[in-house]
C-alpha cells in the first residue's frame, strides 16, 4: 500500500518535471495564432480608427474622433443599426415562438418526427450565400416564384428586393427561413431535459395541454430560451453573407446591416481608418451586449 | 414528484381499468391524441416543411429548364429536361476547382484547429501553472466578437505577411477565430476524463506527452468529431474572409465562386439555379449521410460554448 502511494507521489514529481516541455510545446501555437490574428488586429483597429489612412505606408494623418463623428452623421449607419435591432426583434417575436411551437410537435415520438426535424434543420446547414441566391430567385419579379404567384392572380409582379420599403422584410423572411431550424433543435434538446414525471403528474391533475405548456414547459425551458435569444443577438450582429447575394445592402442602403455597412463603406473603398472605426463600434456593441446579457439573464445558467 | 408514485395506484383504487401510464408525456401524448389533434399536428408540419422545401426543389428543378420554360412555369416539372445545364457545369473545370479549393481550405482549417486547440486545452485541463486561468480567459475573449470587427487590420496583417491570395492566408485567421470555442469544448471534455487514469499512467512512467498521445486523444473521439464538424461546416460555408483575403478566381472557394458565376450569367437563371444546386449538393448529401453527428455537433457546439 505504502509503496503504491510512494509510486504515485514519485509519479507526481515526475509529472512536475514533465511540465515544462508540455507548456513549451503545447501552448505557444495557440497563443501565437490567437494573438497574431485576433487580439492584435482588434487592438490595431482601435489604433487605426483615429487615423485617415488608405492602408499603405504607416498611418500618419491623425484625425482624432473624426471617423466616429462621420460615422455618427452617416444616415446609412443609423439604418444599419436599426436593421440589426429589427432582426433581433423579429428573431424573438416570430422566429423563437415558431421554433418552440415546432419543437413541441417534433420532440414527440410521432411517425415522421425525425424526418421533419431534418427538413427543418436543413436550411441551417446550407451556406448563407446559397440561401441568399435561392431566395433572390424566389423573389425575382420576372422568373421567380413571386412572379408566378402574381401572374396566377393576374397582378403585376412586385420587385420585392428592389423596393426600399419592402426589401428588408423580404430579407427578414429569409433569415427566419434559414435559422428557425437551429433554434428548434436547441429547444428539442431543452425539452428532452425536462423530467417527464412533471407532465404525468400534471395530466393526472387534469391540466390542459396549454396549462402544461404554460406552467411546465415554458418555465423549465427558460435557460434554453435565453440561450436562443443570445444566439439571435450574436447572429444578427454578424449578418453579412446572406445580405450580399440578396440585396448587397441596397436599394438605397435600406437593407444594410453593420457588417455590410462596414464592407461597403470601409473595405471596398479601402478607408482603413473609417472601416476600423466601424469595427470598434461593432466590437463595443458586441462586448456590451454579451456582458450585459450574461450578467442580467444568464447568471444562473 | 409525489404524484409520480400515486399515478398507477389512483385509477385502480377507483375501480377503473388501469390505463397504461404515458411513457413519454409532453405537450402531446401520442397514444391518446384525438383525430383533430393529429390533423392539426400533421397539417402544420407539412405546411412548414413545404415552405422549407419549396425554394430548394424549385431551384433543383429550375436547373433542368430552359429560360423560357422557367419564365412561364417556375413551379412544376420541366417541359423538357435540359440535362445539358447540369452536365456542362459538371464537365467544366471551374466547378471542381471551386469545390476543391473549399475542401482544401476546410481540411487544413480542421486539421490545424484540432491540433492546436486540443494541445492548448490539454494544458488548461491537466497542467497547473502560474497564469493558467488568466490565459484561458484571454482565449475566451475571442468568443465575444465576430471576425468582421477586426477585418481591415487583419487584411493588412495578412498582406504584410505576404499571405494575401494564398490558402494559408484564409486558413490561419479561421483557425485563430475558432480557437476560443474549440479550446472551451476540448477543455470541458478533457476535465471529465477520470483522474485515476492520470495517476495510473504516471505510475507506469507515462509523461504528459505520452498521456496526451496515448490516453487523452484516443478517448476524445466524440469531442474531436464535434469540433471538427463545427469548424469544417464553418469553413466550408465561409464567405467574408475569403472574399477579402483572396483575389484570384482560381483560388476562390465555392461561396465566392457562386457569386462570380451569378455575376457573369446575371439573368440566365436556369444556369445559376443548376450551379447553386450542384454546389449545395455535397452539403445536402453529407448532411443526410451523417445527420446524427452533424445535428449533434452543431447544436452541442453551440450549447456548450
Amino acid at each position: 500500500m505504502s509503496s503504491a502511494i510512494s509510486a504515485v507521489s514519485t509519479g507526481r514529481r515526475m509529472g512536475i518535471q514533465g511540465k515544462l516541455p508540455v507548456l513549451i510545446l503545447f501552448l505557444p501555437p495557440a497563443l501565437l495564432l490567437f494573438t497574431l490574428f485576433v487580439i492584435l488586429p482588434m487592438g490595431e483597429a482601435a489604433w487605426y480608427s483615429f487615423y485617415d489612412w488608405n492602408g499603405y505606408g504607416i498611418p500618419e494623418k491623425f484625425i482624432g474622433f473624426k471617423n466616429f463623428e462621420t460615422l455618427w452623421r452617416t444616415s446609412a449607419f443609423a439604418t444599419a443599426l436599426g436593421n440589426n435591432f429589427l432582426i433581433i426583434l423579429v428573431s424573438i417575436v416570430i422566429q423563437l415562438p415558431l421554433a418552440l411551437w415546432l419543437a413541441t410537435m417534433v420532440s414527440n415520438r410521432i411517425p415522421g418526427a425525425v424526418v421533419f426535424r431534418l427538413i427543418f434543420f436543413m436550411p441551417y446547414v446550407l451556406a448563407d450565400v446559397a440561401a441568399g441566391l435561392i431566395w433572390r430567385f424566389v423573389y425575382d419579379g420576372d422568373y421567380g416564384l413571386f412572379a408566378a404567384i402574381a401572374s396566377m392572380f393576374n397582378v403585376a409582379a412586385p420587385y420585392v428586393l428592389a423596393d426600399r420599403h419592402l426589401a428588408i422584410y423580404a430579407v427578414l423572411a429569409v433569415i427566419v427561413w434559414k435559422y428557425f431550424g437551429f433554434h428548434m433543435m436547441l429547444f428539442i434538446a431543452g425539452l428532452q431535459n425536462i423530467d417527464k414525471s412533471y407532465y404525468e403528474a400534471a395530466e393526472i391533475d387534469g391540466a390542459s395541454r396549454w396549462q402544461r405548456f404554460r406552467n411546465i414547459t415554458l418555465p423549465l425551458l427558460a435557460p434554453t430560451i435565453r440561450l436562443s435569444v443570445f444566439f439571435s443577438v450574436v447572429g444578427s450582429l454578424q449578418l453579412f453573407d446572406m445580405i450580399m447575394p440578396l440585396t448587397g445592402g441596397g436599394p438605397s442602403n435600406s437593407t444594410q446591416t453593420m457588417v455590410t455597412f462596414l464592407y461597403s463603406y470601409g473595405i471596398t473603398r479601402m478607408k482603413v481608418g473609417f472601416g476600423s472605426a466601424i469595427g470598434v463600434v461593432l466590437f463595443i456593441i458586441c462586448v456590451t451586449l454579451a456582458f450585459g446579457y450574461r450578467r442580467i439573464f444568464m447568471r444562473n445558467d | 414528484m409525489t404524484d409520480r408514485t400515486l399515478a398507477p395506484a389512483a385509477p385502480s383504487a377507483l375501480g377503473e381499468p388501469v390505463t397504461k401510464p404515458a411513457r413519454r408525456g409532453s405537450a402531446f401524448s401520442a397514444h391518446r391524441m384525438s383525430f383533430v389533434t393529429w390533423l392539426y399536428l400533421y397539417v402544420s408540419l407539412f405546411f412548414v416543411a413545404a415552405i422549407v422545401l419549396l425554394p430548394l426543389i424549385t431551384t433543383a428543378l429550375g436547373g433542368f429548364k430552359t429560360l423560357g420554360d422557367l419564365r412561364v412555369h417556375p413551379f412544376g416539372l420541366p417541359g423538357e429536361w435540359q440535362w445539358a445545364n447540369y452536365t456542362d457545369i459538371l464537365l467544366s473545370g471551374r466547378y471542381w476547382q471551386m469545390l476543391g479549393n473549399s475542401f482544401l481550405i476546410a481540411t487544413l482549417t480542421v486539421a490545424l484547429t484540432l491540433a492546436v486547440a486540443a494541445m492548448a486545452a490539454f494544458t488548461f485541463a491537466h497542467v497547473t501553472f502560474f497564469g493558467s486561468s488568466f490565459l484561458l480567459n484571454y482565449f475566451l475573449i475571442g468568443l465575444m466578437f465576430p471576425v468582421a470587427t477586426a477585418i481591415l487590420p487583419l487584411f493588412i496583417r495578412i498582406r504584410d505577411l505576404g499571405l494575401l491570395d494564398t490558402y494559408w492566408g484564409v486558413v490561419l485567421p479561421q483557425v485563430a477565430f475558432g480557437l476560443g470555442m474549440s479550446i472551451l469544448l476540448f477543455r470541458r471534455f478533457f476535465q471529465n476524463v477520470p483522474k485515476e487514469l492520470f495517476d495510473a499512467a504516471f505510475v507506469d512512467g507515462c509523461g504528459y506527452l505520452g498521456y496526451f498521445w496515448h490516453i487523452t486523444l484516443p478517448l476524445s473521439r466524440p469531442i474531436l468529431a464535434t469540433v471538427g464538424i463545427v469548424s469544417f461546416v464553418g469553413s466550408w460555408n465561409s464567405y467574408l474572409l475569403p472574399l477579402i483575403l483572396l483575389n484570384s478566381d482560381a483560388k476562390y472557394p465555392w461561396p465566392l465562386g457562386i457569386m462570380v458565376y451569378q455575376g457573369e450569367y446575371s439573368s440566365d437563371w436556369q444556369l445559376i439555379l443548376a450551379f447553386i444546386t450542384l454546389t449545395i449538393l455535397p452539403t445536402i448529401i453529407v448532411f443526410f449521410a451523417a445527420q446524427k453527428h452533424i445535428v449533434a455537433g452543431l447544436t452541442a457546439g453551440a450549447v456548450k460554448g
